[in-house]
């Protein structure tokens, strides 16, 4: 390889440097059609699942074709994504905040031959390249993390655990027969990069073990103060230790003051905290961020750990179908899956579904606990 | 021939859901065949690489990558995160594999001229893998080498016209929902502000400054599609203050069944007839609605503006007409001291170019946490330290009813010295005087 130099001098970086120009104008992307009708739309219809057509006051159309997809892509992906663009959409296409791509027509009969072209499109594995879906009363596309694939702190795999999540619920992705919309989504550790807390279904990775402590490179890899700042229960404090007959700099843990959230390992690598037994999934349900109906809330954790089980974690599978089984024979329509579970009230969701309520699901973090405690003699047997 | 066995790995590529794993197959063979003859400046068996060492995570169920390094480009602070795995000898193509976050254009649209502009880039200089995006909003380039980092930079710059996006304790990339270039809901141009304070406050996005990270979201209505309230610092929400337009000739032709209900979402099950009464006027959480079998009315003073009828009969139903945003701060993910939602600091605010009153609550906000914020604590947890008056102080927003659901239930109020008559200096041989001891 011999290195190929666009004309940067690292002897004289700032000769001829570009900086602090910030991204594209959104308005040099935009089609035609959305140019003109900007902030003029009227309404919208979803023609079918995946198939969306808006008005405009001028009695323009655009049509909207979304179709499902990992958000880890590559660039071959993507330039197939382009072809289809510019065959089909006039070299325009989107993306949504939930990592679906909207191909935009504008006119029916593109769309309707895009539509034929993308259902035939098939990675050599045999799954779709661009299942046609994600609207309505139905399961989008998983907001995710990185997991085993490029994150230095996860208690679990994101594009795996979603891709078995998303096949077993894939039928639900194509049609739009839930009670209302189901927003999914998994971070791969309590950071919540992914920020799924307020999610219908929300997956998070979670450590079970104290952070094991590399005394030998503590001193030398961490500014212990801050080891000791990061940690949100005041289980970490300096410390010095015996090694090979010297007194060095480390840290020590109390251990059952440990929440494993792994803050302290994100300021001092000399804490690592996987392990492959610790590890795996907690489920929460009932969280959203639509203001409908009623106010935003954060999902509850209703099963406080599944095993990582690659590559197909079947028992994670198996649950989530489960609960959105369940929330689909019993929901009101309209009725997001967090207000479902508050009209029947908690114990009901956990008669219904079978799950098993736990001491893990009562809250004993800081004195908001409080507030999901029962002060009061109705309840339903 | 794969570099590697990936057996575990290769269970994901069955199933209907597009397989990331299939993907990065393609593009190994895509790097292994290189068609177009590219000298790849970094690692050809990158992809490969990273299919094995992910494989061996499926096996050891623990991640391989470590702490990144301080790496990035000159001049910024964010950006750029280093990566490097933790087995380099067995897979040196993914022995560096940094990311770099490129700002994507408000409300994500492309064309293919630039999407293909960076897929060259991304081909020639890194792993040909990318994420679409991240978290937060940027286009994320998934691995590549140090030596890279400054030509990715130039390129990006000098032909793409195009910066990085934010990592760090800084502002980090702003996003904001599509808005009006395609949704009828959209009481603001989220993608205008989006972008012009990106512009106003690339000094901010680029070096860190800031106790953390701080991010802002724009969201056209209280639908919140791109989850300001729950994912952002400084969240952006569209309102109006006037009446829902109602067209009563197409809410009779929803009653008839004409158009159907919320814009065909529910159309995969047999939900029987639409109910006007059941499905909009008493699902309505204020009841605030009234149909009387030819009229629908609303009770504007009452509405608190959820958006359900509008969203259930869109073609009937619109949004008012005097718009703007409320703004809520402090929202966060669950690290450290668990997760927060956004709080509503500003019912109403007008949202015009050049946006000056919104960048006064913002710079406001700023100069107090810039001031008073601890190390790695988000604004909200500042806030939760130092009372929800600080914030109503700092920002010389009033106190307002609409920033609570309910007053205080204890009576432990902090007065200050100068709301109380006198001040609280008193003489205890005048009180003797009163009382004996």
């Amino acid at each position: 390889m011999a290195f190929i130099s666009t004309g940067y001098n690292p002897q004289k970086p700032m000769e001829g440097r570009i900086s602090d120009i910030g991204p594209r104008k959104y308005d040099e992307f935009l089609p035609e059609v959305i140019k003109k009708n900007f902030g003029k739309w009227v309404y919208h219809e979803i023609l079918r699942p995946g198939v969306l057509v808006h008005v405009a006051e001028s009695g323009d159309k655009i049509y909207t074709v979304r179709v499902g997809g990992a958000r880890t892509m590559t660039i071959t992906h993507v330039r197939e994504i382009c072809d289809i663009a510019d065959k089909y959409c006039g070299g325009h296409v989107r993306w949504t905040t939930r990592s679906n791509i909207e191909f935009l027509c504008a006119d029916e009969a593109s769309m309707e031959k895009l539509c034929e072209d993308l259902k035939t499109r098939k990675f050599d594995g045999g799954s779709c390249k661009f299942p046609i879906g994600g609207t309505g009363a139905g399961v989008s596309n998983m907001i995710h993390t990185q997991g085993w694939l490029h994150c230095h702190t996860p208690a679990t795999d994101s594009s795996g655990p979603v891709k078995c999540v998303m096949d077993t619920l894939f039928d639900e992705f194509t049609n739009m027969r839930l009670p209302a919309p189901v927003r999914v989504s998994l971070a791969c550790c309590i950071n919540m990069c992914g920020a799924v807390h307020c999610s219908d279904i929300g997956l998070v990775g979670i450590h079970r073990k104290p952070p094991m402590i590399d005394h030998q490179w503590a001193d030398q890899l961490c500014e212990i103060p801050l080891a000791v700042a990061a940690c949100p229960t005041a289980a970490v404090r300096p410390t010095k230790v015996e090694l090979n007959g010297e007194k060095v700099n480390s840290v020590a843990v109390k251990q059952d003051r440990c929440m494993y959230c792994g803050n302290c390992y994100t300021m001092c690598q000399a804490m690592p905290i996987a392990d492959s037994e610790g590890d795996g999934i907690a489920i929460m349900v009932g969280g959203k961020v639509s203001n409908r109906i009623s106010m935003p809330k954060f999902s509850k954790v209703v099963v406080s750990y599944i095993p990582n089980e690659p590559p197909r974690w079947p028992t994670l599978t198996k649950t989530v179908k489960h609960i959105v089984e369940v929330y689909a024979a019993n929901a009101n329509k309209y009725e997001r899956l967090g207000d479902w579970c508050e009209r029947i009230g908690w114990e009901s969701f956990f008669k219904l579904t079978g799950l098993e309520f736990t001491h893990h699901l009562i809250d004993d973090f800081r004195e908001a606990s409080y507030n999901t405690w029962r002060q009061s003699t109705q309840f339903k047997f | 021939m794969a570099k590697f066995q990936t057996p575990l790995l290769d269970q994901l590529e069955s199933g209907p859901w597009p397989s990331f794993v299939s993907d990065i197959k393609q593009e190994a063979a895509a790097r292994a065949k290189n068609p177009k003859g590219l000298d790849y400046q970094i690692p050809v068996d990158a992809p490969e690489d990273l299919l094995g060492i992910v494989e061996l995570s499926y096996r050891d169920k623990e991640t391989h990558w470590k702490h990144g390094g301080i790496v990035g480009v000159f001049g910024y602070g964010g950006g750029v995160i280093g990566r490097y795995c933790d087995r380099p000898e067995e897979y040196p193509g993914v022995a560096h594999f940094h990311t770099i976050r490129v700002n994507q254009p408000a409300g994500k649209y492309y064309t293919t001229d630039f999407l293909r502009q960076l897929c060259d880039i991304w081909d020639l200089r890194g792993s040909g893998i990318l994420n679409m995006h991240g978290s937060t909003g940027d286009i994320v380039f998934l691995g590549t080498q140090t030596p890279q980092l400054e030509e990715i930079f130039w390129e990006l710059t000098h032909k793409m016209n195009n910066d990085l996006g934010g990592s760090g304790s800084n502002l980090r990339t702003p996003a904001a929902c599509l808005g009006q270039s395609r949704c009828e809901f959209a009481c603001y141009n989220t993608q205008d502000i989006c972008y012009q304070l990106t512009q106003d406050y690339q000094d901010e996005l680029h070096r860190p400054a800031f106790p953390y990270k701080f991010k802002f979201k724009f969201d056209g209505c209280p639908n919140g599609c791109v989850c300001a309230m729950a994912r952002s610092d400084f969240a952006v929400i569209g309102t109006w203050k006037d009446d829902i337009k109602i067209d009563q000739e197409k809410v009779k032709a929803y009653v008839a069944g004409e158009f159907k209900p919320n814009a065909g979402a529910h159309a995969g099950r047999d939900w029987g007839k639409f109910d006007i009464q059941k499905e909009v006027v008493d699902l309505c959480p204020t009841h605030c609605m009234n149909w009387d079998g030819n009229k629908l009315s609303i009770k504007t003073a009452d509405c608190v503006r959820c958006m359900h009828c509008i969203n259930t009969m869109p073609r009937a139903l619109h949004i008012g007409d005097e718009r703007g945003a409320s703004i809520l701060v402090g929202a966060k993910a669950p690290v450290v001291e668990g997760a927060q939602m956004g709080s509503l600091l500003i019912p109403f605010i007008e949202v015009k170019p050049p946006y000056d009153e919104i960048k006064e609550v913002i710079e406001k906000i700023w100069d107090w946490w810039m001031e008073e914020g601890k190390n790695r604590e988000r604004v909200g947890e500042t806030m939760k330290r130092l009372s929800f008056q600080t914030l109503l102080e700092v920002t010389e927003v009033p106190a307002q009813p609409q920033q609570v659901r309910a007053p205080r239930a204890n009576p432990f109020i902090f007065f200050k010295e100068d709301e109380v008559p006198g001040g609280w200096t008193r003489d205890i041989t005048e009180f003797r005087k009163r009382h004996q001891r």
